[in-house]
């Protein structure tokens, strides 16, 4: 029971990179390699700003601060620079650890005996793990519901169209590059953020931290639209959040297997690519209609 | 006396920078647009058409000259600040609309055109009423559409929307780029007829490319024909009116 509810609160804690990276992934339509640099420096900044007293809510400010000045230079090599977004994204991703290990001095921080977000006295009272499924809950609630206000609104409007046709946003006056960059600030701010509460959550930073994260957060996203369907703009957010979730209980139950989490790395992956190559196989097995098939003679 | 809208003094478009004698695709052109003018552009493949239309909205910088927009000088207004006074219809469906937004989201978007984008809620479901009315003066079935994405409409259909959200805010100047030339024959007429009907009872003032001679010769009151990066021809009025087809084609020699 505690295993499930453990998958619950990282799930959750988990969607918000999620949650981010669908900005760039599906409104802008890029993959932003910065993440792997912007989640272990929200972790970074957090956990020095608490070693040095701060309190947690300023901590995680911080954390969103750093991510979205990453981003703000992503945007700027990718639209004033014309560097690939690709290799943007990989510059200021290699450039971040360096800056990581700057900003803590070591390679990992312990925050053993700190005030951490998770040390508030109701979290206290609270069984094991439901601190981290209530924290999630309402940092996803907040952050969803945020976007999904910005979405609605004539800026969110003109940034959807940005990526959906680039051409047609600036001949209506749309001034693409500034929606990119505005994107790719909210974007790895909020991804920094994740990074804050996961390192309080697992209570360390580490340096290394942020390898392989691209793929849990494709893996959520991915996981939401394979198991949900079409949705409208508003259910797809919601449902990254489910994917996360579910990604969890995949990966629970993958380490029940007897597999060691040295192997989470090679497990995500694998995961993200049959859910990226799932709609190709059903197409080519004919899957839907041999279960029309089934149902009607069934 | 009527008022230029837009003028353009001794333009020159080179493809290269560097070797500008070499690789100029306008030519020293000058053409001024009157308000209310209707214009028809003709000419052959590379004769500079769409150079034209990229190097008036922005797309494309000037070698030498200058384009005034009612007497001001816009040469250095990037295509977003343009886009303010200029409008336009691509010729390909595809990019004249927001695929995975509905109808009435690109309505919305386009509405605001050139303006701020601010962090106020859009207020979509208070123009509906508005917008069905707008699209079903465009008679073939878009105001049934409301809430479908736009990639699934058909080419006619999507080439109508992108015209209404070019004209839906009043545009100083209106730039159509073929934009009848991806359809067939009875939607690329009625769309033409909706165009004309739309421009002259708004008196807009509008630059039209064609490959339509017929059309070319029917609507508006002045027509050019370019070639080589030049104005070859250029007609207007009652001498415009009495343009046959033979006359015309003998320019395309």
């Amino acid at each position: 029971m505690s295993m499930i509810v453990s998958a619950i609160g990282q799930g959750l804690l988990w969607a918000i990179l999620g949650v981010a990276l669908f900005l760039t992934f599906r409104t802008l339509n890029f993959a932003d390699m910065t993440v792997e640099g912007t989640f272990p420096l929200g972790a970074a900044v957090a956990v020095t700003s608490l070693t040095h007293h701060l309190t947690p809510t300023a901590a995680i400010g911080l954390a969103f601060l750093a991510g979205a000045v990453a981003g703000l230079i992503t945007g700027l090599l990718y639209t004033k620079g014309k560097v690939p977004i690709l290799l943007a994204g990989i510059l200021v991703m290699t450039a971040c650890l360096s800056i990581n290990l700057r900003i803590m001095g070591t390679s990992n921080i312990s925050l053993l005996g700190q005030a951490t977000i998770f040390s508030q006295h109701f979290l206290k009272t609270l069984p094991r793990y439901f601190d981290s499924v209530l924290v999630g809950l309402i940092a996803i609630i907040i952050i969803t519901s945020l976007l999904i206000y910005f979405l609605q609104t004539d800026l969110g409007q003109a940034f959807i169209m940005t990526g959906d046709n680039p051409v047609m946003a600036q001949s209506i006056g749309i001034n693409t590059d500034n929606m990119i960059i505005l994107g790719l600030m909210v974007s790895n701010g909020l991804i920094a953020l994740s990074g804050a509460l996961i390192a309080q959550s697992n209570g360390y930073a580490d340096v290394n931290m942020g390898i392989g994260i691209i793929v849990i957060a494709l893996a959520s996203i991915i996981i939401g639209e394979v198991v949900f369907g079409t949705l409208t703009l508003n259910q797809r957010l919601v449902a990254v959040t489910l994917g996360s979730i579910i990604y969890r209980f995949v990966i629970l139950g993958v380490l029940q297997l007897g597999f060691s989490t040295n192997d989470l790395n090679l497990i995500s992956a694998i995961i993200l690519a049959i859910c990226l190559l799932l709609p190709q196989v059903s197409k080519k097995l004919k899957l839907d209609q041999l279960l029309r098939k089934g149902v009607s003679r069934g | 006396m009527t008022m230029p809208i837009l003028q353009l003094k001794n333009i020159v478009v080179a493809a290269d920078q560097q070797n500008v004698e070499q690789t100029k695709i306008l030519k020293n052109l000058n053409l001024t647009i009157n308000s209310g003018d209707f214009i028809s552009v003709l000419g052959t493949n590379g004769a500079g058409k769409s150079t034209l239309f990229n190097t008036i909205a922005g797309l494309l910088p000037l070698t030498s000259g200058e384009i005034l927009l009612n007497g001001q000088a816009i040469n250095h207004l990037s295509p977003e600040k343009r886009s303010r006074q200029i409008a336009r219809v691509f010729q390909d469906p595809k990019l004249g609309t927001a695929p995975r937004r509905t109808v009435t989201e690109n309505l919305l978007l386009a509405k605001h055109r050139g303006q701020r984008r601010t962090l106020k809620p859009r207020h979509l479901k208070q123009q509906r009423h508005e917008f069905t009315q707008l699209l079903a003066t465009m008679g073939n079935g878009l105001d049934q559409h409301l809430d479908t994405p736009t990639e699934n409409l058909s080419g006619g259909q999507r080439q109508a929307l992108s015209f209404l959200m070019a004209t839906e805010k009043r545009p100083e100047l209106l730039l159509l780029d073929e934009h009848t030339a991806a359809l067939d024959s009875r939607t690329s007429t009625q769309l033409m007829r909706q165009t004309n009907q739309v421009v002259t009872t708004q008196q807009l003032t509008c630059l039209m490319i064609t490959h339509h001679l017929e059309d070319a010769l029917k609507y508006g009151n002045r027509l050019i024909i370019l070639n080589a990066g030049q104005i070859l021809l250029e007609i207007s009025g009652e001498q415009k009116a009495a343009l046959t087809k033979q006359t015309v084609l003998t320019y395309f020699g």
